[in-house]
């Protein structure tokens, strides 16, 4: 049995307070390339202080549901980053779920934040909800594309065997199979998290967003799990490209010196993929809602060519 | 062990016989009708589910009990049943989906007091369930023709049993002749197959195909597809589905989608695996194609519904898609013998026919519910049903999430199964043909999305916010019975779901005996807790033991919210409403409105057609009155059935030439057949 308990806490532990800081880091590098003055990569943190220690306000139309759903989409943001190798390769929990568990834990957090957005009674929150699910819906075959070239190179779904399999001597950095897979993912990456092409974090404009508009009834601790839950989902998906797309400097020894090393690798990589996300988000404009899936079509012809190659090209 | 099962089913059949009789006996009595017959068709199921439990778990191999449950005195025809795995397998699903539909069917047959005959109801309906388990235990192709005959005129007279609707007569008479055509097929395959065996039992059916030529045993294939597809409702076959089922009563239609359909499904199974030997790749391939097909496209019409229960028939056609892909993967590894793999796909397909019929079969008794309480099957007039009808709410969203593929309930588990066999089988074959397996693997993860889009929609649209009408508004509590036949049905949802490994021991003789294989050891990990894809490294999941780790995880919000919000209130308040004085339902937004993205998105397909009438005195802004259409062009039936229609009315009216009303000319046609069939005997 790999269930170390120990090993367990500390990712939920890192989960819990890496996300944040990484949402920070995007927001402020933002800013900067914006010519503005971002606020302190610390800032989330307070965000959440400030949100939990917050009153609430609760729509009378709402039922349980609406009460619900910030712990569900929390809790399974949280158990899904358990399956993710992160400073070692072997992710605490992968023997309870691969990368199918992952998508299908994140599904279902997105299908409950999509019911809680329609609980209020209020038009906006349908208009996001219903946006949430096309969009997820036309991403979910190119990212299951891309990860299926990935599993079958590998000959596993368990993302701990994926990144182990990937370490081995095979690999290359510049595979053509494995960089349009991850072209793929990445554009996945970008919709899945709600950024610029796709949807706009910063924007409070009705009529435009989407991921917000489900939570605009949401308020104080509600407001506060759900937040948290978004930046934790994208710390999981950013760090299921950083280990499955660059397995290196992952903690192979349970020594701390490893493990420390296996830490900074770990962040290193975040920096460099939040770094790639926010030139995308500086130099691109938001697409109308009808072009997105122009753009998903395209990761999924991507993450068709990476599978064909994965027989072409060796 | 041959005794006990014998019992049991002797007694299944002999209560549905008796609930359909004593039914009819008691006519005017409709409190006593409904007890008696739908009480008989209880127990009958019970001792149905009895029969199969104890053959599948009893033996971890392949069995085979025959008998003759009654003597016949026709020649030919014998009154032989048989219990294998495959048999046992479907015979456990009508009788557990039976038991839950019959236990709701007390509360809901209510509805009819006064208004309809509930004695031919439950007569209809125990004959119904007659007729479909007689299907599955049928030793003989005589015995299989007629209950499968039977199975249609009585899911015809359930269909059209509220026929004072024109609506409800247009889909029974197009069940009526789909179902026919497929009877049709299904005969002249059984007779290719008798012209090589000359017997009419099964026995001497197994295994046949590798002594029948390619070309007929390629035809038999065809037909026998094109019979069990139409009764499957593969597309493009499917077009009696979503007429059919949503005029029968809840409790039929939760049969007819939860069973019926999977007939055809046991009909494929049966024929494939145990008739036809060793298939051509490419009757895999058709199978996974059709497979893919018909999910993608089932969910999409699903999606354009505001149907409550023609959405609900749309995902069968959808799930019949995903049971195909696993029936199409196997059959493909038996192609390359590849058995441990065709083990592995029959398991996912079969393992997802028994979870559709329980969450389509929950999601049926839901809408029926729903249906009773607010008098409308339109999404549009539903909403805020959860503070009224707070249980059905409750069942309602375990189906949704169960059908939705999403973890932990059963759903989840079928596909991962599926998603595995096709990933491994991209290893099976060198050919260009193994693109075939990740490109369906795609499809089934767009189905799955889809299919959670059009849930979130089902639910969020019918359950939740305002009630979008008075009789919503109005809505009362479904009866206690009916809320029992749901929840059975929804704890059969979270079992299948957290407890796979135990469950897939049972289904350890069926693929021994279609492929020779016993998987479930190398299923199950750490005593069963977790599911393993036949090794530890090819991947694993648990859906106990997310379960177990969310749990544990949850003492971390309530810390969270304990040590910096304990001083925190929570007071309600009235939704944003832009500072406008009131929302009303009329803002909120609508089953058409969600879908609106996918219906764009979709266009090619969709057709989408609209038009708005306004009528206004100075600024088309300020309309006077507002009228709204919005139509999705239905492909098949415009393209091929319209087409097909007409060309049949036209040439019936040629052939009508002949039919002159001369006695004379009647004779001489006799004759000369008469003549020509001698001549062929000759």
């Amino acid at each position: 049995m790999n269930l170390d308990p120990v090993a367990t806490l500390a990712q939920a532990i890192l989960l819990l307070l890496l996300a944040p800081v990484l949402s920070g880091l995007i927001k402020t590098w933002k800013a900067t390339l914006q010519n503005r003055r971002g606020p302190p990569i610390w800032q989330p943190y307070f965000d959440l202080l400030k949100f939990l220690r917050k009153d609430m306000v609760i729509s009378e139309h709402t039922s349980w549901i609406f009460s619900v759903t910030p712990y569900v989409l929390f809790l399974t943001a949280l158990a899904a980053g358990l399956l993710v190798p992160m400073v070692s390769a072997r992710a605490p929990m992968s023997l309870f779920g691969g990368v199918l568990a992952l998508v299908g834990l994140m599904a279902l957090g997105r299908f409950f934040l999509a019911l809680g957005g329609l609980d209020p009674a209020s038009a906006f929150g349908g208009m996001g909800s219903s946006r949430e699910m096309t969009i997820s819906a036309i991403a979910e075959p190119a990212m299951m594309l891309a990860i299926f070239t990935v599993a079958i190179t590998a000959g596993s779904t368990n993302l701990s065997q994926i990144v182990l399999a990937s370490q081995g001597p095979g690999w290359k950095f510049l595979d053509p199979s494995r960089a349009l897979a991850f072209t793929a993912m990445f554009i996945v990456l970008l919709a899945e998290t709600g950024r610029i092409p796709v949807d706009n974090p910063a924007t409070h404009l009705e009529l435009t967003m989407i991921h917000e508009a489900m939570l605009l009834e949401y308020s104080g601790r509600y407001l506060a799990l759900i937040e948290w839950a978004a930046s934790i989902k994208q710390l999981v998906l950013m760090s299921l490209l950083a280990n499955i797309f660059f397995p290196v400097g992952l903690a192979a020894e349970t020594t701390p010196v490893a493990f420390g090393l296996g830490l900074l690798f770990f962040v290193a990589k975040l920096i460099v993929l939040a770094g790639a996300v926010v030139l995308v988000e500086t130099t691109n404009a938001k697409l109308r809602l009808f072009r997105v899936p122009d753009l998903l079509s395209a990761a999924f012809i991507l993450a068709t060519l990476a599978l064909v190659s994965t027989f072409l090209f060796t | 062990m041959e005794g006990i099962p014998m019992l049991l089913l002797t007694l299944a059949l002999w209560g549905y016989v008796t609930g359909s009789l004593a039914g009819l006996v008691c006519w005017r009595r409709e409190k006593l009708a409904n007890l008696f017959s739908f009480g008989s068709a209880a127990l009958a199921a019970l001792c149905g589910i009895g029969a199969s439990v104890v053959c599948l778990a009893g033996s971890a191999t392949s069995f085979e009990i025959r008998w003759e449950f009654l003597e016949s005195a026709v020649p030919y025809l014998k009154f032989s049943v048989r219990l294998d795995p495959l048999s046992a397998f479907f015979l456990l699903i009508v009788s557990s989906l039976g038991l839950a539909l019959s236990i709701y069917s007390f509360g809901y047959a209510r509805s009819f007091y006064g208004r309809k005959r509930v004695a031919v109801l439950g007569a209809f309906y125990n004959g119904l369930l007659l007729a479909t388990t007689l299907t599955f235990v049928a030793d003989n192709i005589w015995l299989f023709l007629i209950a499968w005959e039977i199975m249609a005129l009585t899911a015809y007279c359930l269909v059209s049993f509220e026929h004072e609707q024109p609506e409800t007569r247009d889909a029974g008479v197009l069940y009526f002749i789909m179902s026919h055509i497929d009877a049709g097929c299904i005969i002249l395959g059984f007779l290719l197959l008798f012209q090589m065996s000359g017997d009419y039992g099964f026995d001497s059916l197994h295994g046949l195909g590798a002594k029948m030529s390619p070309g007929k045993r390629d035809a038999a294939f065809i037909l026998f597809l094109l019979g069990f597809g139409i009764k499957a409702g593969i597309v493009p076959l499917h077009i009696w589905l979503p007429a059919a089922h949503p005029v029968a009563p809840s409790n039929v239609s939760a049969f007819m989608s939860g069973v019926l359909i999977k007939t055809g499904i046991y009909g494929l199974t049966r024929v494939c695996f145990d008739f036809l030997g060793t298939p051509p790749l490419w009757w895999g391939v058709t199978l996974l194609a059709i497979g893919m097909i018909s999910a993608v496209l089932g969910v999409l019409y699903a999606l354009m519904e505001h149907d409550l229960k023609r959405l609900l028939a749309y995902h069968s056609i959808e799930n019949i898609g995903i049971i195909l892909m696993g029936l199409g993967a196997a059959l493909m590894f038996l192609h390359t013998a590849h058995p441990v793999l065709a083990a592995l796909a029959l398991i996912a397909g079969l393992y997802h026919t028994i979870n559709h019929a329980t969450f389509k079969g929950l999601l049926f008794l839901g809408a029926g519910a729903v249906l009773h309480a607010t008098h409308t099957r339109n999404m549009e007039e539903m909403g805020g049903l959860i503070k009224r009808m707070p249980q059905t709410a409750f069942f309602f969203l375990v189906g949704a999430v169960a059908i939705s593929a999403l973890p932990p309930l059963n759903g989840f588990v079928s596909e991962w199964l599926t998603y595995q066999a096709l990933l491994q089988g991209f290893g099976t074959t060198e050919s260009l043909v193994r693109l075939v397996f990740p490109l369906s693997g795609a499809m089934l993860a767009l189905t799955g999305a889809l299919a959670a889009a059009c849930f979130v929609k089902a639910f969020g649209i019918s359950f939740l916010a305002q009630p979008r009408s008075e009789h919503a508004g109005k809505a009362k509590e479904a009866s206690p019975s009916m809320l029992f036949g749901m929840a059975l049905l929804a704890g059969a949802c979270l079992l299948l779901g957290l407890f796979p490994t135990h469950f897939i021991r049972l289904m350890d003789p069926l693929t021994h005996q279609l492929t020779g294989q016993q998987l479930s050891a190398r299923l199950s990990l750490a005593d069963g807790l977790v599911l393993a894809s036949l090794a530890r490294d090819t991947g694993t999941v648990s859906t106990l033991g997310m379960v177990i780790l969310s749990a544990c995880l949850l003492p971390v919000p309530f810390a969270l919210w304990l040590v910096f919000g304990r001083n925190s209130k929570t007071r309600r308040g009235p939704t944003w409403d832009c500072g406008q004085r009131a929302l009303t339902p009329q803002m909120e937004y609508t089953a058409t409105g969600f879908s609106k993205p996918i219906r764009m998105i979709f266009k090619a397909l969709f057709r989408p057609r609209r038009e708005v009438q306004r009528e206004y005195d100075f600024s088309p802004y300020f309309a006077t009155t507002l009228r709204f259409e919005s139509h999705v062009e239905e492909v098949f039936e415009r393209r091929i059935y319209r087409p097909a229609r007409i060309l049949i009315i036209r040439a019936s009216r040629r052939i009508r030439a002949i039919q002159m009303g001369s006695i004379h000319a009647y004779l001489l046609y006799i004759f000369v057949t008469l003549l020509l069939l001698l001549l062929f005997a000759i």
